[in-house]
């Protein structure tokens, strides 16, 4: 069943909140790399080099420091330092997990590869895997901090399953490790937390091992911390309402990219977690216009209440130019902070979010 | 005695160094996959895939040597996303796996081609007679599947037209011993009851069209009762190959045992999908397990296939099954 998520927002309210009403912006949490950060990433795998691995955590502090800044003059209530310090969701985190190896890149699609591990006998934790870099950015933001963390049925599925009698028993090994990493996270202050499973929406079926895993990720977590799980774009009505049963205090989703045709989907029956929805497109590079996403905004307000909507891009916004990154988190700032007033005002009904 | 052949349907993994050499020179978007009027320098690249993919398989011993299609950017529905008459669309779905195509969107008439046979004609001059060819196509029931049909208006008039076209490839072939037809959409996305006929026909169109040995492939688990026999019967194959990895292979098993089979037979023995390499004493096990289940007397051939293509694998991985398809028929010797 859905966690306590009332009992965890109102410490990312910032305390100069300029309306009643509060709408949590946040970020999916990959951001573009600036191009110098990708250079250096290079140079340190060159033998003719003098730049090391000192040097190249220099540059990640760097471009983590830059990137966390951005996002708070963006505006946004929350931020992440852009996961600069990853390369990709589940080699980042294969890297740190006992019991993976890696044989070489496999094809995703066209010349596009990816360095798809093996799992080779039962996994273990070994060191922390995010502490370091939530405690970094967490000293140089003045917002909170949130910590996406790839979920284990991504971590399982995406990766070839060489020991396990089955992928699902993988899956909730992996479980019990998030669970670990995210005690420590705690420990370490971090209130913000984001599960993320991209490999749901392929395979929809498999909801329940999802919610078999979040179960033990979530297994002495205390309420005061948000759990947040983020599925990307797929047929969001194969998985919901069981998405209501799932121990979390919010669903991130991805609906900006099919013009908002499945919200229906979530109001029958009643959204039980806070809703975060994406309300800038993370595929297309241009700029929505602050009005259009404040039409997108308004989507939300048809699933849940004010007090229960989370507005942020799509998706991860990696892969585009990153003014254009900026530009449309600073939109959606803009566009948050003014449907928040339009509430206040009774301008916007938020009963019929869609009249005018 | 039934002859035992070490052989693949191809579609393997590039090769680390060319992964990236021709990213770089083609670059990663939709728009620069391969339209089959590639520039000289990646066409040279692709020769040298194609000479790696030779060495090894002839390394490995396998009984069949095929192209490797490296140069299949969409998987099997290559053969129409280079052609002349088809536009490509949207980047879709290939199969249940987190690998993606794109769709073709076969526009105008289906005439010859030749891609494949030119890819064949440089495979047979680097084989240089050191073992037979192996030539693959995929079956125009899963190709019609995987393609969008805005041209000839009905599935059974869409599927007979891509029979027609891959038959005239296949009459440009250079000499081969074996033709694998790839058929995964026979298992995940079946003909409708009693639209089977119109699937084995479009099969015997394309088998029809060459002496070789015919392998009709399939993948991702058993194949239902019913189409199964029709293709035992129809399909023109002198070998169905089965998968005996994913899925219940007691079905395919009942099917054998129920249905008869095919005078050749392909089972697909090693994991395409999964990096833990079988040992050839296992790979034998299987090839006798299955055949002993089996009331016929014989067969004239057992194919010792991997249950998939093999792209879906790291270049090691798939370098290791070839050795243990290979090593597993001299077990059996």
């Amino acid at each position: 069943m859905v966690r306590n998520p009332e009992a965890n927002r109102d410490q990312f309210r910032p305390a100069d909140h300029p309306n009643d009403a509060f709408l949590l912006t946040t970020v999916v949490g990959s951001y573009p790399k600036p191009k110098w950060l990708n250079r250096a990433d290079e140079l340190v795998d060159d033998p003719d080099s003098k730049f090391d691995a000192g040097d190249l955590e220099e540059a990640h502090d760097d471009a983590c420091r830059l990137i966390t800044h951005e996002h708070e003059r963006a505006g946004l209530d929350t931020v992440v330092d852009g996961e600069m310090r990853r390369n990709e969701m589940v080699e980042f985190f294969a890297d740190r997990i006992d019991g993976y190896e890696f044989n070489g890149p496999v094809k995703v699609w066209g010349h596009n590869y990816f360095d798809k591990p093996s799992v080779v006998e039962e996994v273990a934790y070994d060191e922390p895997w995010l502490v370091d870099e939530f405690e970094f950015t967490s000293n140089v933001a003045e917002r909170p901090v949130k910590v996406p963390i790839t979920g284990p049925y991504t971590l399982g599925f995406w990766a070839f399953n060489e020991a396990y009698p089955s992928t699902e028993e993988l899956v909730y090994d992996l479980a019990d490790l998030v669970n670990e990493e995210v005690e420590k996270l705690v420990e370490a202050g971090a209130r913000y937390i984001q599960i993320d499973e991209p490999a749901l929406a392929t395979t929809p079926e498999d909801h329940a091992i999802v919610g078999e895993a979040l179960e033990r990720i979530v297994s002495g977590i205390d309420e005061e911390v948000r759990i947040g799980l983020h599925v990307c774009y797929g047929d969001y009505s194969r998985i919901y309402p069981e998405i209501n049963d799932y121990p979390i205090d919010e669903f991130d989703v991805e609906l900006c990219n099919g013009d908002f045709e499945q919200i229906p989907t979530f109001t029958d029956p009643e959204f039980e977690p806070d809703l975060a929805l994406g309300v800038v497109d993370a595929h297309t590079a241009e700029i929505e216009p602050v009005e259009e996403i404040k039409e997108n905004v308004r989507q939300g307000l048809r699933v849940v209440p004010p007090e229960k909507l989370t507005v942020s891009p799509d998706c991860g916004l990696k892969l585009l130019p990153r003014e254009i990154a900026y530009g449309k988190m600073e939109n959606l700032v803009t566009a948050v902070r003014e449907v928040e007033a339009e509430i206040d005002s009774g301008e916007i009904d938020v009963e019929n979010p869609l009249d005018d | 005695m039934t002859e035992r052949v070490a052989a693949t349907p191809g579609l393997y993994p590039l090769p680390d160094w060319a992964k990236e050499t021709l990213s770089d020179l083609k670059g990663h978007q939709k728009g620069d996959l391969l339209s089959g009027d590639e520039s000289e320098a990646i066409v040279e690249e692709y020769a040298e895939v194609r000479a790696e993919y030779v060495t090894d398989q002839l390394d490995a011993g396998l009984d069949r040597v095929v192209e490797g299609q490296g140069r299949w950017d969409d998987m099997i529905a290559h053969p129409l996303t280079v052609h002349e008459s088809v536009e490509t669309g949207g980047i879709v779905r290939y199969y249940d796996n987190n690998n993606f195509y794109r769709d073709p969107r076969v526009v105008a008439d289906l005439d010859f081609s030749g891609d494949v046979a030119r890819e064949l004609e440089a495979a047979t001059d680097l084989i240089d007679g050191d073992a037979p060819l192996a030539a693959t196509l995929p079956g125009p029931y899963s190709l019609a599947d995987l393609a969008s049909d805005e041209h000839y208006g009905d599935e059974a008039a869409f599927q007979a037209a891509i029979a027609e076209f891959l038959a005239g490839e296949v009459e440009a072939f250079p000499a081969h011993e074996t033709l694998f037809l790839v058929e995964p959409s026979l298992v995940t996305n079946p003909p409708a009851e009693g639209a089977e006929s119109t699937a084995t026909d479009a099969i015997a169109t394309v088998a029809d069209a060459t002496d070789a040995d015919v392998v009709v492939q399939t993948s991702y688990g058993a194949l239902g009762e019913k189409l199964y026999a029709h293709l035992v019967d129809e399909a023109g194959a002198d070998a169905l190959g089965l998968d005996l990895v994913a899925g219940d292979r007691d079905d395919t098993v009942y099917n054998v045992q129920e249905f008869g089979a095919t005078d050749s037979l392909a089972l697909g023995l090693v994991d395409g999908q999964n990096t833990l390499v079988e040992e050839p004493e296992t790979v034998a096990e299987r090839v006798e397990w299955f055949e002993s289940q089996i009331p016929a007397e014989g067969f004239d051939r057992t194919y010792l296939t991997p249950n998939t293509e093999l792209f879906y694998l790291p270049a090691n991985k798939y370098r290791a099954k070839l050795h243990a398809l290979a090593a597993a028929t001299e077990v059996l010797d």
